[in-house]
C-alpha cells in the first residue's frame, strides 16, 4: 500500500499495561496497606456498638431510611450534615498534607482504585502468569485454554466485584440481617440494584480503565501540580548516577558509564506503563515498585541502590552540584497545611461536642398567614419539632416568651395538650402549635418559643414571628 | 468508470460526485451502528406488535387502536396503581370506617391517615373555592376561623360538605334572606345598617335602625344580631363577613342579598373521603367540640 493511502488517524488507543511480578521493600508495604485497607472496608461493618435499646447496634452505620448516621460513640442527624461536610474537607486538606510531606503515596498505597487494580492484576497473574505469558495470551489466537484462562479471569474479578458491592450495602443496613436475608435469597431490590451497580463499577473500574482513572478521570491528579514545588517527594531516577545506560556484561569496567544497565525492568514492572528514567511524569502514582525492581537488579549486578528512588527534585540537583540535600518536612507549605487541618479538624470537634441532644424546630404556616377570629383577635399557625436525640423517652415544657396576654393551644395529631408534652426516644415529634394574641395587637412581631425540660430547665428557644393583617 | 477513486489526503475512498474540484468522500457508518440499527428497527417492529400501537377508527370510547399482544394499556395501568393504593389505604381504611370522630381523634395513626387524605382531597375539589390553604376568599367563607355559618362540629361540617349548601341535593343546607330593597326605604336601609354595624361595638345605632333589625331581622339574625346555624344566618356582631363589613357591602347586601351555593360532595366524593375532608377542615384550628355547637345538624 503506498503511504498515501494511509488513513489519516488522530487518535492513539492506550496500549494495554502487563505489569510484571517484583518484590521489594515497597511491595511488600504495598501487600500489607491491601491486607489492611480491604481487611477494613470488609470487616468494620460487622463491628457492634452497644446504643442501648431503640437504636441500632452496628458501630458504622448509614441509616438512610431514618435519617441517621452512626460511627462509633458518634451520631448524626439530618441536621448535622455538615459535620460530614467539615469531614470531607478535612480529609481533602489532609490528602493535600500528606502530599505536600510525601508526595502521592495516597496514589501509590491507598486510594482504592489502585488497591482493587492491584488485586485484579494479582488474580490475572494467578491465572495467566506472569507479564510475558499475558502478552503471549493477549495475542495468542482463540483457543480453549484461551477461553478457558479468560474467562476465568474474568469470573473471579466478577466475584470481587460482588463482595465489593456487597460489602459496600453492609453499611448502609444492618450487616447481620442483611446477610442473613442475602443466604435467603431476599433482599430488597434496592439493595440489589446497589451490588450490581458496584459490583460491575469495581470490574469495569479494576479489570479495564485501570490507570487510564488516574491519567484521565481522576482531578487530584491534575491537580497535585499547584500542591508540588522543588521539595515535594517524588519517585527519580538518578539521571547522573545513571546515564549513559547501556548494557552490561558481567566482568566489565563501570568506568566511562551510568550505572543504569537498560534492562528494562522498571518500565515492565510499573503498573502505569511509564519509564520513570524520562523524568518525572503526571501519571506517576509514586507506588515505588520501580525502585524495588531497580534495587534488585542493583544487588545483582553489585552496584550500590538507590538509581531510582523516592527523592526531590531539589535534592536530586543539590546532589549533582555536590551540596548538602536542603529538603526537609518542615516547610511552609507543610506547615501551613497543618494549621488548616488543625483548625478544621477543631471545627468538626466542636461541632461533635456541642451538639445538642434536644432541640426545637419552628415554621410558620404560610397559608393562611393568619387567621382573624370572630372575636378579632388574630391566631398564627405554627408547626413545631422537637428532636430528642437521646436514646429514651423524654418529657418537655413548651411556652411562648415575648408575646404577652397570648393564648397557646397545642395539638399532636387529634389530641389537645397543656405546655408538657413528650417525645420517644431518638425520633422528632411533630406538633401544631396555634397562638392567639390578644385584641388589639396589630403589629408584626418578633417572640420566642421556648423549650424546656419536665424541670422547667431552658433547653432550646426559637424566635420566630406573628403576624398580622396589618402589620405584617 | 469501474476503478475506485481515492482522495489524496486522506487515502479514503470517494463517491465520485464532485462539486467544483471537492470531491465527496465514501464513508459508510460504521458496520456496528448499521447493526444497532437495524436491531432498532426490528425492536421497534416487535413493539407494534407487543404493545398498542396503531389508532384505529373503531374501538370502545376513545380507546380505539391495535391492543397488542402484551395486553398493556396506559389505562389498565393506572387503575392498577390505583388498586394498589387501595390496598394500602385498606390497611386503615377498615379501622377508619369503624372508628367515630373521636375514636379517630385519639388514635394518631389514624388521625394522620385521615387528615393527609382529607387534605389531598381538599386540594383537589376544595381550593377552587376556599383556597389551598382554606382561607377562603370574598362569599368563600374561611375554614381556618372560628365562625361557623352552618355550624363547626365534626357532625356540622360533615353535613355541609355531604349535602351541599343551597345544592340540588336533598338534603341540603338551604335558607333565603329576603330581599330588603324591595321592602324598605332607603332612609331605613342606611338605619338598619347603622345598627348592624353596632352589634360588634360601636354607636351608630338608631331608635330607627334598632326598630327595624328586630322587626325584620332578628327572626334569623337573633336579637343580638348572634346570628342562627340552623337557617344559616351569619353572626351579625362578629368580626367575621362573609361578603365585607363596610357600610357599603353591608347595605348592598340588605337592598339585594347573595347567597352562597356550594355543591353537594356526596355522590361525588365516597363517604371515607368525606369523613376525611370533615377531619381535615376540623383540624385547620376553628373545629368545635359537641358541646360548643349549641346541637348538631343531624
Ligand atoms: C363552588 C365553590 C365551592 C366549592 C368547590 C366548595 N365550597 Fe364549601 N362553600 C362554598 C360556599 C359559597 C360556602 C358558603 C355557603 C353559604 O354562604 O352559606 C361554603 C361553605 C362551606 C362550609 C360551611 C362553612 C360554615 O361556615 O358553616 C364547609 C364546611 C365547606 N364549605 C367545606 C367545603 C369542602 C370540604 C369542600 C370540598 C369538598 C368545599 N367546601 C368545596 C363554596 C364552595
Ligand atoms: C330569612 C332569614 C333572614 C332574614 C330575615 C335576614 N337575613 Fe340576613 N342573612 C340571611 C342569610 C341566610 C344570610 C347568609 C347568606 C349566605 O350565606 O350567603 C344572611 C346574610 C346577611 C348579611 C351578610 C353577612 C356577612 O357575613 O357578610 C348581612 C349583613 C345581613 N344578612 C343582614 C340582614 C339584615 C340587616 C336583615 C334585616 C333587614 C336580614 N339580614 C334579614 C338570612 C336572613
Amino acid at each position: 500500500m503506498s503511504a498515501q493511502s494511509e488513513p489519516l488517524v488522530l487518535f492513539a488507543k492506550a496500549a494495554r499495561v502487563y505489569p510484571k511480578r517484583v518484590w521489594g521493600r515497597f511491595r511488600k508495604l504495598k501487600w500489607g496497606a491491601m491486607v489492611a485497607l480491604l481487611g477494613v472496608y470488609y470487616l468494620a461493618p460487622f463491628l457492634r456498638w452497644d446504643r442501648g435499646p431503640h437504636v441500632p447496634d452496628q458501630a458504622i452505620l448509614i441509616d438512610m431510611p431514618a435519617r441517621r448516621a452512626y460511627f462509633f460513640m458518634f451520631e448524626i442527624w439530618p441536621q448535622e450534615v455538615y459535620i460530614l461536610t467539615g469531614l470531607l474537607v478535612f480529609s481533602a486538606i489532609a490528602l493535600f498534607f500528606v502530599t505536600s510531606l510525601f508526595g502521592r503515596v495516597w496514589c501509590g498505597y491507598a486510594c482504592p482504585q489502585t488497591v482493587w487494580t492491584d488485586l485484579f492484576v494479582w488474580v490475572e497473574r494467578l491465572v495467566q502468569g506472569d507479564r510475558t505469558k499475558r502478552m503471549r495470551l493477549a495475542k495468542a489466537p482463540w483457543s480453549l485454554e484461551k477461553l478457558g484462562k479468560l474467562t476465568l479471569t474474568h469470573m473471579l474479578w466478577l466475584v470481587i466485584g460482588l463482595f465489593t458491592g456487597g460489602a459496600w450495602v453492609l453499611y448502609f443496613n444492618d450487616a447481620p440481617t442483611l446477610i442473613e436475608q442475602a443466604l435467603d435469597g431476599a433482599i430488597p431490590w434496592s439493595v440489589g440494584v446497589w451490588i450490581l451497580a458496584l459490583t460491575f463499577s469495581t470490574y469495569f473500574m479494576a479489570g479495564f480503565a485501570r490507570e487510564n482513572v488516574c491519567t484521565y478521570y481522576c482531578p487530584y491528579s491534575r491537580f497535585q501540580s499547584a500542591m508540588f514545588d522543588r521539595d515535594s517527594l517524588v519517585i527519580g531516577y538518578d539521571t547522573a548516577r545513571g546515564e549513559p545506560r547501556g548494557k552490561h556484561k558481567a566482568g566489565d569496567s563501570w568506568d566511562e558509564r551510568g550505572d543504569c544497565i537498560d534492562c528494562h525492568q522498571c518500565v515492565d514492572v510499573c503498573p502505569m506503563g511509564i519509564d520513570i528514567r524520562d523524568g518525572l511524569q503526571m501519571q506517576c502514582i509514586a507506588c515505588g515498585l520501580c525502585i524495588d525492581a531497580c534495587d534488585s537488579i542493583m544487588d545483582k549486578v553489585d552496584r550500590p541502590r538507590g538509581l531510582v528512588r523516592y527523592d526531590t527534585t531539589a535534592n536530586q540537583d543539590a546532589r549533582a552540584e555536590g551540596r548538602p540535600e536542603p529538603s526537609t518536612l518542615v516547610r511552609g507549605r507543610t506547615l501551613y497545611y497543618a494549621a488548616i487541618l488543625a483548625v478544621v479538624g477543631g471545627l468538626i470537634l466542636v461541632g461533635l461536642l456541642g451538639r445538642t441532644e434536644h432541640s426545637l424546630h419552628v415554621l410558620h404556616d404560610r397559608n393562611p398567614l393568619f387567621v382573624t377570629l370572630a372575636d378579632g383577635t388574630v391566631r398564627n399557625g405554627y408547626e413545631v419539632n422537637i428532636l430528642n436525640k437521646t436514646h429514651g423517652d423524654a418529657d418537655y415544657q413548651l411556652r411562648v416568651e415575648g408575646l404577652p396576654g397570648a393564648e397557646m393551644r397545642l395539638r399532636t395529631a387529634g389530641q389537645e395538650h397543656s405546655g408538657d408534652i413528650s417525645v420517644f426516644a431518638n425520633s422528632v415529634g411533630h406538633f401544631r402549635l396555634f397562638i392567639t394574641a390578644p385584641k388589639g395587637r396589630t403589629d408584626r412581631h418578633d417572640f420566642d418559643i421556648v423549650l424546656s425540660d419536665a424541670d422547667g430547665q431552658v433547653i432550646d428557644r426559637y424566635t420566630t414571628k406573628f403576624v398580622t393583617g396589618d402589620g405584617r | 468508470m469501474s476503478t475506485t477513486d481515492r482522495d489524496e489526503m486522506s487515502g479514503a475512498e470517494t463517491t465520485g460526485h464532485e462539486w467544483d474540484g471537492i470531491k465527496e468522500l465514501n464513508l459508510p457508518a460504521p458496520r456496528w451502528w448499521l447493526i444497532v440499527f437495524l436491531l432498532t428497527v426490528i425492536w421497534g417492529v416487535g413493539y407494534m406488535v407487543v404493545y398498542p400501537a396503531w389508532p384505529t377508527l373503531s374501538g370502545e370510547g376513545n380507546r380505539g387502536g391495535t391492543p397488542g399482544t402484551a395486553g398493556w394499556s396506559s389505562y389498565s395501568e393506572l387503575s392498577d396503581s390505583q388498586q394498589e393504593i387501595m390496598t394500602r389505604r385498606a390497611a386503615y381504611l377498615a379501622d377508619f370506617r369503624e372508628a367515630s370522630y373521636d375514636d379517630i381523634l385519639a388514635d394518631p395513626g389514624l388521625f394522620e391517615f385521615a387528615r393527609a387524605g382529607g387534605g389531598a382531597a381538599f386540594k383537589d375539589n376544595c381550593a377552587t373555592c376556599h383556597g389551598t390553604g382554606g382561607a377562603g376568599a370574598p362569599g368563600y367563607p374561611n375554614l381556618n376561623d372560628d365562625a361557623w355559618i352552618w355550624g363547626g362540629t365534626h357532625a356540622d361540617i360533615e353535613a355541609s360538605i355531604a349535602y351541599g349548601i343551597r345544592s340540588a341535593h336533598g338534603e341540603t343546607r338551604v335558607s333565603q334572606m329576603p330581599a330588603f330593597g324591595d321592602l324598605l326605604s332607603a332612609e331605613e336601609i342606611s338605619a338598619v345598617t347603622g345598627h348592624v354595624l353596632s352589634l360588634g361595638g360601636g354607636d351608630s345605632s338608631t331608635p330607627l335602625g334598632a326598630q327595624i333589625f328586630s322587626e325584620q331581622c332578628a327572626l334569623c339574625h337573633g336579637e343580638a344580631g348572634h346570628g342562627n346555624r340552623d337557617l344559616g344566618a351569619p353572626n351579625l356582631a362578629d368580626a367575621i363577613w362573609l361578603y365585607g363589613g363596610t357600610a357599603g357591602e353591608i347595605s348592598t347586601q340588605i337592598r339585594s342579598p347573595r347567597h352562597g351555593q356550594m355543591p353537594a360532595w356526596s355522590g361525588r366524593l365516597d363517604a371515607d373521603t368525606i369523613r376525611q375532608l370533615t377531619i381535615f377542615v376540623h383540624s385547620l384550628g376553628g373545629g368545635e367540640g359537641a358541646e360548643d355547637s349549641g346541637g348538631s345538624a343531624r
